[in-house]
């Protein structure tokens, strides 16, 4: 092909495309608020009802609550009614007020297992997939951590420590270390075959610096998806711990104990499980929404796949 | 392919003794004195030395270490501290009811959960989907206990049609077997059949888009054929990984459902040896747990011939 032909303007024969203009009318995305509800109605649902809970956790004691570890033996096991609105436990105690505090703890541990795993899990992950040497040592020992049961994890080191808040949160958190770092990984061993990568190389670019300026920001979509996730899944161990007697201690109102305490006598007043029963599932169901929502919003091309 | 498997199955002795090591130090790496702990608030110095001597703690880890990996592979998992019994003695005694409710789920939760993927994936976008996508969310979120009780209320109390809780041994007939297990199950179930009918979604999505099956509509195969038969044999490798996978939260959650429905397993063992704080048995258990679910990944691996000819090792 000569130059001339390509300097010169297209033949007439040839119709030329019209301005998209005129075929499309310009989309203009709704900005805001509504515009961003209307975009990720998933995202927004999870987040309105996580924005509830973390309210009625803070705001407990201005929720119309009573002291939840205050003893009443004279008004044990009342049904709910207009005075005590869950009803009363075994103990007299208020389970309203019980449920509410209750919240405070599995947001605390789900909270607290998302962000110690997910830094502890970037860690790992972000050295074992750019270390070549460390990665099989480090792997080998994740895929033994791996073949064990999280839940089960979590029980063997609850059963060696004395039950605190404390320790539930780093039991969880150790069984969820080997996930979180696996998923890094994989992301870093993707990323470091980009060009971009190269270039840096090329650059002269030492390797702490690539990591942290190339590899790290882009592990961080993933990330916050699978944060998330353990979020979900922390509190939901956490309540399983507390129910069979291997989590907070049982002076603490977490809804795994409420549970627990509400267990002995569930086929006469189901109430007592009912109630923290169906927060912990709202919450977790919340937490998985807006998991699921970032997904669809930071990775489009996982959008339709799971 | 004889090659690979000698080198698949090799691969996972190091898995397993690491999973022996973690296990094992366990009880150096927890927080404080784990003597103290599992002697209780009550204990004596001389109950706590007791406790010490027979977990061990007294001595070297690395010896204690090989001792104690030597008894396990000649068949000792150590003495309960509660009970005084040998470990596999205890496991033994409880491994029925766990495995019956296990391969129950399992059948239970494939038999339901890959139509319902496969039929979500084929009217994608529909009610049908929606409602899959929706319960495989509400499956995850919904916690274990939470579903086997809101079943045990509905099914055994108010509509008494299953019995409540506990469980008839399978050599008893088989319908009362079942009818204990069937509400169990189905609680068990529930994550599990999200996670299998999310992945059999998504894979059916990406196979029902390849050039053999517009190959197999064009030369007239039926619905039914082209869906069970073309694409979803293509899809199996990735559902039967994930089946697979997801054992691990069959083996967390019998724990659970175990308690819940007062099934005398090897999770009851568990929750009541952590009362006790009887760390030997929760070893053994945990042990034994994680070495079946490498077992099975192990054996899902090599099957993956037998479901996807294509592959060659």
């Amino acid at each position: 092909m000569s130059s001339a032909v390509l300097s010169s303007a297209p033949p007439q024969e040839v119709a030329a495309a019209p301005p998209m203009g005129d075929v499309l009318p310009p989309v203009k995305p709704k900005r805001g608020l509504i515009g961003f509800i209307r975009r990720n109605p998933t995202m927004a649902i999870g987040a309105f009802l996580l924005l509830l809970m973390v309210s009625i956790a803070v705001f407990a004691p201005l929720l119309w609550t009573v002291d939840p570890t205050a003893l009443a033996p004279a008004r044990r096991t009342r049904e709910p009614s207009a005075m005590y609105w869950f009803g009363t436990d075994m103990l007299g105690r208020d389970v309203y007020s019980r449920v509410l505090y209750g919240a405070r703890i599995s947001l605390i541990v789900g909270f607290s297992v998302a962000f110690f795993a997910s830094v502890i899990g970037l860690t790992i992950g972000l050295v074992s997939g750019y270390v070549r040497w460390a990665d099989s040592i480090i792997m080998r020992i994740m895929d033994g951590m791996m073949s064990i049961p999280s839940i089960l994890l979590a029980i063997a080191l609850m059963a060696l420590t004395r039950g605190s808040v404390q320790n539930v949160i780093l039991a969880i958190t150790i069984a969820e270390i080997p996930r979180v770092s696996r998923l890094v990984r994989g992301v870093v061993l993707s990323l470091r075959e980009q060009p971009y990568v190269d270039a840096a190389v090329a650059a002269g670019s030492r390797t702490p610096r690539i990591i942290l300026r190339h590899i790290l920001p882009n592990t961080l979509a993933p990330i916050t998806v699978q944060a998330t996730y353990v979020c979900g899944a922390a509190m939901i161990t956490e309540a399983i711990l507390s129910f069979i007697g291997a989590g907070t201690p049982p002076i603490i109102p977490s809804w795994g104990n409420i549970m627990a305490e509400g267990r002995a006598l569930w086929q006469v007043k189901p109430y007592i499980v009912f109630f923290p029963a169906v927060f912990l599932s709202i919450t977790v169901l919340a937490i998985n929404l807006l998991g699921d929502g970032l997904r669809d919003a930071l990775d489009p091309r996982m959008a339709k796949r799971v | 392919m004889f090659a690979y498997a000698v080198r698949r199955v090799l691969a996972t002795i190091p898995v397993m003794a690491i999973v022996a090591l973690f296990v094992f130090s366990l009880l150096y790496i927890a927080p404080g004195d784990p003597a103290a702990v599992i002697a209780g608030d009550q204990a004596t110095p001389q109950d706590v030395e007791r406790i010490r001597a027979s977990l061990g703690l007294d001595r070297p880890f690395l010896i204690r270490f090989g001792e104690w990996v030597w008894n396990i592979l000649n068949g000792d998992m150590g003495v309960s501290i509660f009970t005084n019994l040998p470990v596999t003695t205890m496991i033994q005694q409880r491994i029925e009811p766990t495995v019956s409710l296990m391969v129950l789920t399992l059948c239970l939760a494939v038999s339901i959960a890959v139509p319902m993927g496969v039929i979500a994936a084929w009217k994608q976008g529909s009610w049908i989907d929606r409602a899959v996508m929706g319960f495989a969310v509400l499956g995850f979120s919904v916690p274990v206990f939470v579903v086997g009780y809101v079943l045990a209320y509905i099914f055994a109390l108010e509509l008494d049609w299953l019995p409540v809780q506990g469980y008839t041994a399978f050599r008893e007939g088989f319908f009362p077997w079942l009818e204990n297990l069937i509400l169990p199950s189905i609680a068990l179930g529930g994550v599990y059949i999200a996670l299998i009918a999310r992945i059999t979604r998504a894979t059916m999505l990406e196979v029902l888009q390849q050039d053999y099956i517009r190959t197999a509509r064009a030369k007239g195969a039926g619905q039914r054929n082209i869906l069970f038969l073309h694409a979803l044999k293509n899809a199996a490798v990735p559902i039967v990984t994930v089946i697979g996978i997801g054992i691990a939260l069959l083996i967390g959650g019998a724990v659970v459902t175990e308690s819940v429905f007062a099934i005398p397993g090897l999770g009851r063992l568990t929750v009541d040896a952590i009362l006790r704080r009887d760390y030997p048995v929760i070893q053994g258990v945990v042990l034994l747990f994680s070495f079946v679910y490498v077992l099975v990944n192990l054996l899902i691996d090599l099957a993956y011939t037998l479901f996807d000819p294509r592959i060659r090792y």
